[in-house]
């Protein structure tokens, strides 16, 4: 009876409670899901990496039996025959993928800023065609791209996949610059202007500083372009010093006799720097995205 | 749509005053100059590295003949079949999850918040190694496989050796990898509608589905054009992920396009033919960049 009597006294409260229980235990649920869903191929990699005969597959064990670390030591000492310029790839890899985020960096931002603050007098017809070219997908270009390397004396040059990597990164990297450009008020430009700044200055003491969220965007998605390229790096290198890491998985991939504990775990290393780089900048990429990839 | 513009446009106040002329109408003298100089690296990219590239494929596919045999050959209409398939299932799929995930980050719970960060994990991987991962999971005896003979007591299929299954990995590999970046544009849409709109609907009594569909939905139709469009273009490109999560299996039939090009480069030793193959998508692709573009010109007077 009081039960009831409670219960009729207050239940726009509890009705209020529970609804918000109901909605709590919701979220938990889809929260799980989510995760497992995020981090299911990250799991399977650690499975195969941590196990000792990477055959996993064969004994269909969903969880580590016998844990080993050994794929990841024969991996970072070079021990494993296929591995053994490890470092030196990875030392190609960081070369193409940091000169990759610096010059899209550089010239997409000088060329935003030609672009959207210069008013340059054909500066939207400029972009219009970048942005058509855009419309052209990366790999549409492989081909022809493969047979011009050859004219101008790129192949197996390092700077060969350093340029179609830029190309790659570029249209998108702009895309965001101009959009981001727009949120910085033209009164400072000519505020500086005022005080006699040349063009050269205004981009390098105002605009730059100003831009810095969208740039972190910019680098960390030209990062991320040369981390998940291989195409590129497999048809334009070809002697062994200039190979990258990318190369040997992607043949370590395709060769099915090989252990798989070693190549996995040399993948799961490959990956950290640019996980590491995006956790780095991560507040600036909710800045860039908010401001600079939506509003416009 | 236009209604509800004024009502954005008066968000942050910053954004949308009229774009002011710069200091100059006309450059002349010095600051043309500078202005040149500052566009020249990127116009000589666009002309050595894209332009260049795109004239040479047209030359190279130029005869008449690779069409008449392309358009002969059943592997190339498996391949447009595919791509159709893979392209329209998949971005559909892709761009309304990422619609709804983004409304779940919007909960203000802090395990939310930090679920955000782990949700960009698949994104931040490189391409090689969560595709390869999800090509060993659905192999025969792979991970997924034992999973539901251990908990489930089933036997699961051969994934990747019957059609459907293995264009169904490559769609939901390619889900899983690009969700997380369109999630996060569409949520950066959702935060930038002004509170006052949610509470408005709120006391008009408009919770849930309701809110969804009479106000999230007509907000953020523009912003999510664009990112389907952007989405298709970069989806009839992709390269890696139907190359490494179906690797074409089974026997080709889950080729796209873009694969196609690059096997008859590889294998077949036939590089104008594999351009060939690219260049009949471009029927496609322009009109869609084209339609992109227009989109992306209205832009300052749409979310």
């Amino acid at each position: 009876m009081s039960v009831a009597l409670a219960w009729g006294r207050t239940p726009r409260r509890l009705r209020h409670r529970l609804r918000r229980l109901v909605s709590d235990a919701g979220t938990v649920v889809l929260s799980v899901v989510l995760l497992i869903w995020w981090l299911l191929p990250v799991y399977n990699m650690m499975l195969i990496a941590l196990d000792p005969e990477g055959d996993t597959e064969f004994t269909g064990d969903i969880w580590p039996t016998a844990p080993t670390l050994e794929a990841f030591r024969g991996v970072l000492f070079q021990r494993y025959w296929y591995l053994q310029d490890f470092w030196h790839q990875l030392g190609n890899s960081f070369f193409i993928g940091i000169m990759t985020m610096a010059l899209t960096v550089l010239i997409g931002s000088v060329a935003s800023f030609a672009l959207g603050r210069m008013r340059l007098g054909k500066g939207g017809a400029i972009s219009t065609v970048a942005l058509l070219i855009y419309a052209v997908p990366a790999y549409f270009l492989v081909i022809p791209f493969y047979r011009l390397m050859h004219g101008y004396g790129l192949m197996d040059s390092l700077w060969a996949v350093i340029a179609a990597d830029v190309t790659l990164a570029i249209p998108y990297a702009l895309l965001i610059l101009q959009w981001y450009g727009r949120l910085i008020p033209m009164e400072l430009d000519e505020a500086a202007r005022v005080d006699g700044a040349t063009p050269g200055q205004v981009y390098l003491q105002i605009y730059l500083p100003l831009m810095a969220p969208a740039l972190a965007v910019v680098g960390t998605s030209a990062l991320l372009t040369a981390w998940n390229e291989y195409l590129y790096q497999f048809m334009l290198l070809s002697s062994p010093g200039n190979k990258t890491v990318a190369i040997t998985l992607a043949t370590f991939f395709e060769n099915e006799d090989t252990p798989w504990n070693y190549p996995v775990a040399a993948s799961l290393i490959y990956a950290l720097p640019p996980i590491a780089l995006f956790f780095a900048v991560r507040r600036f990429i909710a800045a860039g995205l908010t401001l600079g990839g939506v509003k416009g | 749509m236009s209604s509800t513009q004024p009502v954005l446009a008066a968000g942050p106040g910053a954004l949308n005053r009229p774009w002011r002329p710069s200091w100059h109408r006309h450059l002349h003298g010095p600051e043309l100059a500078w202005a040149i100089a500052f566009i020249v690296p990127y116009a000589a990219v666009l002309v050595a590295f894209v332009i260049y590239p795109i004239a040479y494929g047209f030359w190279m596919a130029s005869s008449p003949s690779l069409y008449a045999q392309l358009f002969a050959s059943d592997e190339y209409w498996d391949a447009v079949v595919s791509t159709v398939l893979y392209v329209g299932i998949g971005v559909n799929t892709t761009m309304f999850l990422a619609l709804l995930l983004s409304g779940f980050f919007m909960r203000r719970r802090w395990w939310v918040k930090a679920m955000l960060v782990v949700s960009m994990l698949p994104w931040a991987l490189p391409a090689q190694t969560g595709f390869i991962s999800f090509h060993w999971m659905m192999v025969y005896w792979g991970f997924l496989n034992s999973v539901l003979e251990k908990l489930f007591g089933i036997y699961g299929p051969d994934w990747l050796s019957h059609y459907w299954l293995a264009l169904g990995a490559n769609i939901v590999a390619s889900t899983w990898k690009t969700m997380p970046f369109w999630t996060l544009i569409l949520l950066a849409g959702r935060m930038a509608i002004p509170r006052d709109l949610y509470e408005a609907a709120d006391i008009d009594g408009a919770t849930g589905v309701r809110r969804f569909a009479h106000l999230v939905v007509p907000l953020l139709a523009n912003l999510y054009l664009v990112c389907t469009l952007l989405s298709a273009i970069w989806m009839i490109g992709d390269f890696n992920t139907p190359n490494l999560v179906s690797g074409g299996a089974p026997v080709g039939s889950t080729e796209v396009l873009a694969t196609l090009g690059v096997e008859y480069l590889f294998d077949h030793g036939k590089p104008e033919l594999g351009v060939a193959v690219v260049m009949t998508a471009l029927p496609v692709l322009i009109p869609l960049g084209i339609f992109l573009i227009r989109r992306l010109h209205t832009r300052e007077v749409q979310l």
